[in-house]
């Protein structure tokens, strides 16, 4: 997983409230194998119309926002089931951070095993970042400040330890443990020897 | 200080000890099949990451396979999806990988062990609840989610917080007539469903010890049901002469080496467990499930219970909503149950021992004409073949039951073996949960000798008296 330390990118503003993992990814879209290939199906109900045609002037395909890192969200963003596919296919969007005045618990969670930075800050300073973002400023996020930068304006915002740490050193669940690989290996040195029968 | 098998083995693969009785974990053996793995193996992919030890590793698939005719194509697209993902990645990553056509496939609980894959004191995980199954060898022995199966391909451990010890104990001598599968229910029937919620169970005991290794597994297999992530049973003569020269089973030059290390494993005699539980092998009687629960569970000599009998409201309301769904009134005799269909297979009953129980009971008799069908579905390629010589499917074939290729098949609706809602099924797999083998459809878990005489009678009878009504 990438690491997170900071990201300066321009944003896109979706500032609707309660956007719920429908939205994000519909479930038709989950029978699949894979955790890749949601991106194109990310957001579909705001980015497609029924007859499949793109809605015009959508932020997420519109040419003002292509590039952009920075999501600013609404209230109880990514509410709804437990889906993991909401953060891959916002993820694949090109999506890092999160900017909203509060996030489902679930979606949060999922956010941060992919990777994903999730900041609260208060409805008037997202309501800030918004206009910010239309006006096509570039916004930084510091994970090791905890802060939000943009033209003169400087937010503070609240972060768990243990989630900044894995964030900072890009590490999911796994890289967690592939951080005792030492100690595996040499379980593995002593384990050959007492029950070889079990190696190959 | 004296301890428990569990406690051993869990002593054994100890990698790092990350306190309050959480643990890093080693993972010996990985069975991989098409439903949980697809997703595990995109995210390493994805995480641009590679597999630990390969060795560790068999991928077969067993859920989504048809059972009818092997080359006829799936309908289900997913099902295909599924199948077709195992095969490229076990490819792609050098797996031993057994294919649909090969004589080997099957259920992965019962090509485990008939492989010599599973082994005692080894720890074993696959993406499915079942793999307790393999406690009956002495392994631990449980079932994971899919970004676990994920993080075992990737490290080769799981992080873990110990379970607490519960025993089993069954002596006496079990009446002709009944099998590992009424010892399991009959075991669940007394603790309930969450009775070792937390624990792992070791079964022990006369009756434990003269179960056949197939017994072994099908009362492992169960203790999921009973609320237990895995089950374990103490290793001995039975199980080395099973396991002697199966494939991956330790060669010639490690053979005594690893025997000497097996029958190290059991409890100590003065090992304590958190929970005991005594049961009497002579009271057992063949069981039949009535409700939506596998404890909810009579002798088939008794009645479906009335739900003023529970002791708590909840109970109460969860029996009146099962026997509305079972379409069954309190009272009724387990015996006047009509069924409509009959299921033999599961990887709780789908092994050469189950098939010639079942045989036994067929033949020279007809299904009875009320039963839409009757499956038999071994739970291997090697097990259809050993029947096979023996005669078993042409018993089967002229009583009207159908015999079919391995796989899964009714224990779940997840392949074209279903049954329609309403229909009565006299099952030998593990769970009778709602809509569990079709939409509506309603499951009585019980043995193969049993499923075998409610075909032939064409509702259920007790099989110690059963002189073929059909
Ligand atoms: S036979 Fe049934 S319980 Fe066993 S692995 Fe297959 S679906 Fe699961």
């Amino acid at each position: 997983m990438e690491k997170f330390t900071k990201i300066t990118s321009i944003a896109t503003p979706f500032p609707r409230a309660n956007v719920d993992t429908d939205i994000i990814i519909p479930a038709q879209h989950l029978k699949s194998i894979k955790r890749t290939g949601f991106g194109e199906h990310a957001f579909e109900s705001v980015r497609y119309n029924a007859d499949g045609s793109r809605v015009e002037g959508n932020v997420f395909d519109s040419k003002r926002y292509s590039g952009a890192n920075i999501l600013i969200a609404g209230d109880n963003f990514g509410c709804g089931s437990s889906r993991e596919h909401a953060p891959w296919a916002i993820n694949e969007l090109g999506y890092r951070c999160i900017i909203a005045p509060s996030f489902a618990d679930i979606f949060a969670g999922n956010c941060i095993k992919n990777g994903i930075l999730t900041v609260t800050l208060s409805q008037g300073d997202v309501d800030a970042l918004v206009v910010a973002a239309e006006a096509g400023h570039q916004i930084t996020v510091d994970l090791e400040e905890q802060t939000v930068t943009c033209e003169n304006a400087l937010y503070r915002f609240d972060f768990n330890p243990t989630h900044k740490d894995m964030l900072m050193q890009g590490l999911d669940e796994i890289g967690q443990t592939l951080t005792a690989k030492k100690a595996i290996t040499s379980f593995e040195a002593k384990q050959k020897m007492m029950t070889p029968w079990l190696y190959r | 200080m004296p301890q428990t098998m569990y406690d051993k083995i869990w002593k054994h693969h100890l990698v790092e000890n990350r306190g309050e009785d959480v643990a890093l974990i080693y993972i010996d053996r990985h069975l991989v099949h098409e439903v949980t793995s697809p997703q595990a193996f995109d995210g390493l992919k994805a995480a641009g990451r590679d597999i630990h030890r390969r060795d560790s590793i068999i991928a077969v698939p067993d859920h989504n396979v048809p059972t009818k005719n092997r080359y006829l194509k799936n309908p289900d697209p997913m099902s295909i999806a599924q199948l077709e993902a195992l095969e490229a990645n076990a490819l792609a990553y050098g797996l031993d990988y057994i294919p649909i056509d090969d004589v080997r496939q099957g259920i992965v609980h019962v090509i485990g062990p008939e492989q010599g894959f599973t082994q005692p004191g080894i720890t074993m995980v696959c993406g499915d609840s079942h793999t307790s199954t393999h406690g009956a060898f002495g392994a631990l022995a449980f079932g994971i989610g899919t970004s676990e199966v994920e993080h075992v391909l990737a490290t080769q451990t799981l992080l873990l917080k110990k379970a607490k010890n519960m025993r089993v104990t069954v002596n006496g001598v079990l009446p002709i007539g009944c099998s590992a599968k009424d010892v399991a229910l009959a075991i669940i029937g007394r603790v309930g469903t969450a009775g070792g919620t937390g624990h792992i169970i070791e079964y022990a005991g006369s009756v434990i010890e003269a179960l056949s290794m197939e017994g072994r597994m099908t009362l492992c297999n169960m203790s999921i049901e009973a609320g237990a992530r895995a089950g374990l049973v103490a290793p001995d003569e039975k199980t080395f002469d099973y396991l002697r020269g199966r494939p991956y089973a330790p060669k010639a030059g490690q053979w005594s080496a690893a025997v000497a290390h097996w029958r190290s494993l059991s409890s100590d005699d003065d090992a304590l467990f958190d929970k005991e539980i005594f049961l009497s092998g002579d009271d057992i009687v063949p069981q039949v499930t009535w409700g939506t629960s596998p404890e909810d569970v009579v002798p088939v000599t008794g009645k479906v219970p009335a739900p003023e009998t529970f002791d708590e409201p909840s109970k109460q309301e969860g029996a009146e909503k099962a026997l509305s769904y079972m379409g069954l009134s309190a009272g009724q005799a387990i015996t006047d149950i009509n069924v409509d269909r009959v299921f033999i297979g599961s990887c709780t009953n789908s092994r050469i021992e189950d098939m010639r129980e079942a045989a036994a009971i067929v033949k020279g008799r007809k299904k009875a004409a009320n039963v839409i069908e009757a499956l038999v579905v071994p739970g291997s390629g090697l097990v259809k073949a050993q029947a096979e010589e023996e005669g078993l499917d042409q018993i089967f074939i002229d009583a009207g039951f159908e015999w079919r290729e391995p796989g899964c098949s009714m224990c779940l609706a997840m392949n074209p073996d279903k049954a329609g809602a309403g229909e009565h099924v006299a099952s030998t797999s593990n769970r009778n949960f709602v809509s569990r083998q079709g939409p509506g459809a309603r499951t009585h878990l019980v043995s193969p000798a049993m499923a075998a005489a409610a075909g032939i009678a064409g509702h259920f009878v007790d099989v110690r008296d059963f002189q073929g009504e059909g």
